[in-house]
């Protein structure tokens, strides 16, 4: 055991001073009363609460995250399967494909996606459901494939099969019922990151001018400050829930923690 | 995904994309762009280098170190409008910080420190800067045995020493890799900010917003060329960074 180090303390101390200050800057904003600005009341999360927008969006957001989930799983389950089952010489042609969207990040990307999909029909290409479902798959394809390929490479993939496939079971049942219970930890901490980034995607969603939770957040930011302190914080708690779900499930699987950018 | 990109630029002509170089604000929007993106990479994987080394070295108890890579793993993802916010109650001109020096007798804003500048963004990039940071090279801290170390000063060298030819020189590479990383994290960053300043100060990826919705004069080709050209540069920066990683690589156990 080595000796108490001043200096290790000192940018331990001075790290989380820089992170704990601005989350409870927010918080006593946020207590702040909205027509005297003085401590305490809840007024702000009153606004909020009332303000039927914010329903609106945070339930578009909810069900967009959903949608995005189980396409990328119901896309992405079976492919990485396949890949580990019979073509692991793909799984670094994936991995680097897992790379791209490093090179073309959500800024580049809507303006791609804005001008390949001018032509396709209104009902999707106006819609939320449609269009920034497919942005948000291609957005959340690097962290569901890492989760998942940590999850397939930790279980014996040929043996299940095998042994599924000799007790008679036809491949649908041998994915529903063997495979994907072994990877029920990878495709959970798939599914709350996913979570976490639609949540709190804002650039895609503002430039092709839909109205989903993020730009709720921006659009109070710029007219109300208390309430903003308020849902911003709301943000924040719905970031962590699923981010510390991930370290929980994870947990009790033994899967780690995933790496992910900022936006 | 790949055909999504090009079309982005494809059928264009070379107008839009010599504009680039040739349009001085344009020019100016790179380069504010690019010297955030390394200003805040090289000191978010300073204070993260630094940080990470705090908790994981021994004598640093077990819970500050899961504190603190828990923590990482969460502030990594946000980012974006609410952190913007965040920043703008602490830092803001009404911010509880601003306020609390105020109180103190010294008024930040009348010493020509203002949150909405490229500073600003900066002190506000560092906050999902240094946890990805501490994310990306907690592994590599990991890895130096305590072997080397002993095996250094029982040859008779400094800290300083260690460090110059041992400490450093094994984790370069993870460093390297880890410093390209969050230059493109930054580079890349829109929504924080479009949260923090709304457009005042001119980046490439605000440009490239304010050519797409358009309140004044919609420009999806100028969006496009820029969005060309941060493709292009983020395109250098991962061929530096495959190569880095497979070296990186061959230090893990």
């Amino acid at each position: 055991m080595r000796r108490f180090s001043l200096s290790a303390w000192l940018w331990i101390l001075s790290g989380a001073a820089y992170f704990l200050i601005p989350l409870l800057a927010t918080f006593l904003f946020s207590i702040k009363d909205k027509q005297t600005g003085t401590c305490c009341s809840l007024s702000a999360y009153g606004v909020i609460l009332h303000d039927h927008q914010f329903w609106v969006t945070i339930r578009l957001s909810f069900v967009l995250a959903l949608e995005t989930i189980a396409i990328s799983l119901l896309l992405f389950v079976p492919t990485i399967y396949w890949v580990h089952l019979k073509l692991p010489r793909l799984r670094p042609v994936i991995s680097f494909l897992a790379l791209i969207p490093f090179v073309v990040p959500p800024i580049i990307l809507v303006v791609g996606l804005l001008d390949f999909y001018r032509g396709s029909p209104l009902w999707f290409y106006a819609n939320p459901h449609g269009f920034l479902v497919a942005a948000y798959v291609i957005l959340a394809f690097p962290y569901v494939f890492f989760s998942l390929d940590a999850g397939f490479r930790a279980i014996d993939v040929h043996t299940l099969t095998e042994a599924s496939l000799n007790l008679g079971a036809s491949w649908r049942t041998t994915l529903a019922r063997v495979i994907l219970p072994n990877i029920r930890v990878a495709a959970l901490s798939a599914a709350f990151l996913t979570l976490a980034i639609v949540m709190g995607e804002f650039t895609i969603a503002t430039l092709s001018a839909f109205k989903t939770f993020p730009t709720y957040i921006q659009y109070i930011n710029e007219t109300q400050a208390y309430p903003a302190a308020a849902v911003s914080l709301m943000s924040f708690g719905i970031t962590w829930v699923a981010m510390l779900s991930i370290l929980l499930v994870g947990r009790r699987g033994g899967a780690r923690a995933q790496v992910g950018g900022a936006l | 995904m790949v055909g999504a990109f090009e079309g982005a630029h494809g059928g264009a002509t070379f107008a839009n994309v010599s504009a680039l170089v040739h349009t001085e604000n344009l020019r100016h929007a790179y380069r504010t762009s690019i010297e955030i993106s390394l200003v805040t990479a090289l000191l978010g994987a300073f204070f993260g280098l630094v940080i990470a080394y705090a908790a994981i070295r021994e004598g640093t108890p077990r819970w500050v170190r899961s504190a603190f890579t828990t923590f990482s793993g969460v502030a990594a993802n946000f980012g974006g409008i609410p952190l913007a916010f965040a920043f703008i109650a602490t830092l803001g001109t009404i911010g509880v910080v601003t306020q609390f020096m105020n109180q103190l007798g010294f008024n930040v804003y009348q010493h020509g420190f203002t949150l909405f500048s490229k500073t600003g963004i900066e002190i506000v990039y560092l906050y999902f800067q240094i946890p990805l940071m501490i994310l990306v090279i907690a592994p590599a801290v990991d890895g130096l045995r305590r072997e080397w170390r002993e095996a250094t000063s029982n040859l008779g060298a400094s800290a300083f020493q260690y460090w110059r030819y041992v400490g450093l020189p094994v984790l370069l590479p993870s460093i390297l890799s880890a410093i390209i990383l969050l230059f493109g994290n930054s580079f890349a960053a829109y929504a924080t900010a479009y949260g923090l300043t709304t457009g005042v100060v001119g980046l490439v990826p605000i440009q490239i917003g304010v050519d797409l919705s358009g309140n004044v004069v919609s420009n999806p080709h100028e969006a496009q060329a820029l969005a060309f050209g941060m493709f292009v540069v983020l395109a250098v920066m991962m061929l530096i960074y495959v190569p880095l990683q497979r070296r990186t690589s061959r230090w893990a156990k």
